[in-house]
């Protein structure tokens, strides 16, 4: 048990000593739940755009002033020919363009009928869709105002209730992915380079011949990663908590435990990678390309996995952090108990087993 | 200039015999590419659907065939109590819970109103609100078909009204894929360019090469160089790698050129290897700059625009999108692949390159040491 514990001491060392590391290892959970929280959101909103008006009458410059005043919409140019409109676009400086037609008002007036065209840059497509929704219903809007409607006949209404989120804030969906991503970083990517490392500088010859257990000196590497994920969690929690107002609804020290779960999870996903590349840049490839991104893609935070063609659903189960993600959402948000996450609890910790158990069987006592 | 040959070759050397990295710098990001643009869809389809039905009326019956046909939703969950169909929400397996209170049909003809009940999972706040907006469409049409049915309007109507057409510009079918692919293919190419660049000085440093390095007749620009340009040729080759996976899986097609692009490319893979090697000549330990370059990278992917539109950022954030290589490149690619725009549409993003790339290489040549400790 000493010797265990002097090992943990020298891996805390290392980490210790590497003041730029630890420094990342602690900032990153902050910065990425700040840029989460506050930068990165898909509300649309001042978008830039151009507006062409060929009849410039009372009607359609009301308009363009509602259009302008609006917080969607950022009027950049008001174009003066229609050969203008390829050529901003090209540029890429504007998202779409309002086109009144000559005579709109005599129109509108006297035809009672009048025509605007909106074109949008559709290579966004959903920001496209948004953009000429938004400007539709502040048009509506207008003709609203020319005749006020009566009350109509069987009306259904309907009353909306948004549960869990009321002002549908992206935090609420970011933080539990966040979680799982920082978790699965710290503990998979770096443990297993941390391990590599070793056997890199050939350090690993003088640990191998040292009286502990070999899986046990893997198994004392990971542990100031543990520490340091543990610090992680509790900044990301606090920072969730008091700067971006998302709370935690359920049992925080199930939560934690979870948390702890997940993370031992992660640090034999690590070991496991550890034992296959032999040096640091291919560990860390491997960790990027097969834990990262998988992650961050079929974790579900950043898309809805049930969009997803079926084989990529499918594939999305043997990543961890998805079953992670169901569990911070359950507790951390819906308020829910062990009862309802006791599945995918199940799931991870038998991940876990296999996970360790691959590993095991395939440590290698010596150096090829 | 035979220094630099020499080097070159060396360079060259080593990285091709080291197969595993020669595999994961090709094979990684190709099944990346495959895969991504896949998942990385955010059109909202296939709602799992709640549904509450307390009337049990030919209306209500209709009004859920609709909102079934309509593509959007699927029912997945029927419940004779809102708390069963709140369990269900819980466990993620419906998405909304639709409540058709009991009389609903009695109420509508009778009463000329009745309220539906609408509760969404509101966790992911873009598709709640897609989601909500969907079926409030749905069921204002199923409104204006009853009215239809009970109320005749008169043929011509005297009120004025504005019509407004669409019409979508440079991805007419709203293909999602169109938009994503190239910024995919940007976000891959700079993975690998920067990490394999900041890794590289530090590696020789950590294996003690560096020393001979050191002691040799070579120039600090000359060893920059060295470094430099065979990973700029290794990241062009997965650029065209991608562009004709691009072509061939997602059948997409440039609309400029493609020499428009590999201009832009070339320049930008200067500037992010330079940026790369800057952070090899700080770093001690390989561990170190991975960590140190994975964060960079991570920071300006995320603030590139490639997820989520920069305009939509506040305004500290858009500001620091100024000074990131990367938002510029998923720029240039969707406005070449997208609009055909060429060289004279992306001067100013050229320039701003050349910046960076001066900016980065001289920085990481000047802090290149020829004496260790």
């Amino acid at each position: 048990m000493v010797q265990f514990l002097i090992f943990v001491k020298k891996e805390w060392l290392h980490i210790w000593r590497d003041r730029r590391t630890l420094f990342i290892l602690i900032w990153m959970p902050v910065v990425q739940i700040l840029l989460y929280g506050f930068a990165l959101t898909n509300e649309v909103k001042n978008s830039n755009i151009a507006i062409l008006d060929q009849s410039k009458d009372e009607a359609s410059t009301m308009i363009s002033n509602e259009i302008a005043a609006s917080r969607y919409f950022n009027v950049m140019y008001y174009l003066k020919s229609s050969k203008e409109i390829e050529s901003t676009f090209k540029q890429g400086k504007i998202r779409m363009v309002v086109i009144f037609p000559r005579n709109f008002r005599y129109d509108l007036l006297h035809n009672n009928h009048a025509q605007i065209q909106l074109i949008a840059d559709a290579s966004d497509p959903n920001t496209a869709n948004t953009l000429t929704n938004y400007a539709s219903s502040i048009i509506n809007d207008y003709q609203q105002t020319l005749h006020p409607t009566e009350n109509l006949p069987y009306t259904i209404n309907t009353q909306v209730r948004m549960l869990y989120n009321p002002e549908l804030k992206g935090a609420y969906n970011f933080v539990p992915g966040v979680m799982a991503l920082v978790l699965m970083l710290v503990c998979a990517m770096m443990t297993s380079i941390s391990i590599v490392r070793e056997k890199e500088m050939g350090t690993m010859e003088v640990i191998l011949v040292s009286p502990l257990k070999p899986f046990r000196i893997i198994i004392a590497k990971t542990i100031p990663y543990l520490l340091v994920s543990l610090l992680n969690i509790a900044t990301i929690l606090l920072l969730s908590v008091f700067a971006l107002d998302v709370p935690i609804v359920g049992s925080l020290p199930l939560l934690i435990a979870e948390s702890i779960l997940f993370t031992i999870t992660s640090l034999s996903v690590g070991i496991l990678i550890s034992n296959t590349a032999k040096t640091q840049q291919t560990a860390q490839f491997t960790s990027m390309m097969s834990l990262f991104l998988p992650t961050l893609l079929f974790s579900g935070f950043l898309f809805p996995v049930e969009n997803m063609p079926i084989p990529l659903q499918v594939i999305s189960n043997i990543v961890p952090a998805k079953w992670y993600y169901i569990i911070v959402k359950s507790i951390m948000i819906k308020g829910l108990g062990f009862s309802s996450i006791w599945k995918e609890t199940l799931i991870l910790i038998g991940m876990t087993v296999v996970l360790l158990g691959i590993s095991i069987k395939n440590f290698k006592i010596r150096l090829a | 200039m035979r220094p630099l040959k020499f080097l070159l070759q060396k360079e060259l050397r080593q990285i091709f015999r080291d197969p595993a990295i020669i595999r994961i710098l090709f094979i990684m990001p190709m099944v990346q590419l495959l895969i991504l643009p896949l998942a990385a869809d955010y059109e909202i389809k296939n709602i799992n659907l709640g549904l509450v039905d307390h009337d049990h009326s030919e209306y209500s019956r209709k009004l859920v065939n609709k909102i079934v046909a309509s593509g959007y939703f699927r029912l997945k969950d029927n419940s004779a109590l809102f708390k069963q169909g709140m369990h269900a929400i819980e466990q993620d397996k419906t998405d909304l819970i639709l409540e058709i209170p009991a009389h609903f049909e009695r109420d509508l003809i009778k009463d000329n109103a009745a309220t539906l009940l609408i509760a969404v999972n509101a966790i992911n706040g873009v598709k709640a609100g897609l989601g909500g907006a969907y079926i409030q469409g749905i069921i204002q049409e199923y409104n204006k078909d009853i009215r239809d049915q009970w109320v005749s309007e008169p043929h011509f109507d005297p009120q004025p009204v504005i019509e407004v057409t669409y019409s979508d510009w440079f991805n007419p079918n709203m293909n999602y894929r169109v938009f994503m692919v190239p910024g995919i293919l940007v976000m891959l190419v700079t993975i690998i360019g920067s990490s394999i660049a900041s890794n590289n000085i530090v590696r020789e440093k950590e294996m003690g090469t560096i020393e001979q390095i050191n002691v040799s007749p070579i120039s600090k620009a000359h060893f920059i160089l060295g470094k430099l340009i065979p990973f700029w040729m290794l990241a062009l080759a997965v650029l065209t790698v991608g562009l004709t996976l691009a072509r061939v899986i997602y059948g997409i097609l440039p609309l400029g050129h493609y020499i428009t692009i590999y201009i832009f490319a070339a320049l930008y893979l200067l500037a992010i290897l330079g940026l790369g090697l800057l952070l090899s000549t700080y770093a001690q330990t390989q561990q170190q700059s991975m960590l140190v370059s994975f964060f960079i990278t991570m920071i300006f992917n995320l603030l590139s625009g490639l997820f989520t539109p920069i305009e939509s950022m506040p305004g500290w954030a858009q500001v620091i999108t100024r000074f990131n290589p990367v938002s510029y490149f998923i720029e240039v690619m969707r406005m070449v692949i997208l609009k055909g725009s060429g060289l004279a549409d992306i001067r100013y993003h050229i320039l701003a390159m050349i910046g960076f790339a001066v900016f980065f290489n001289t920085w990481a040549i000047l802090n290149y040491r020829k004496r260790s400790g």
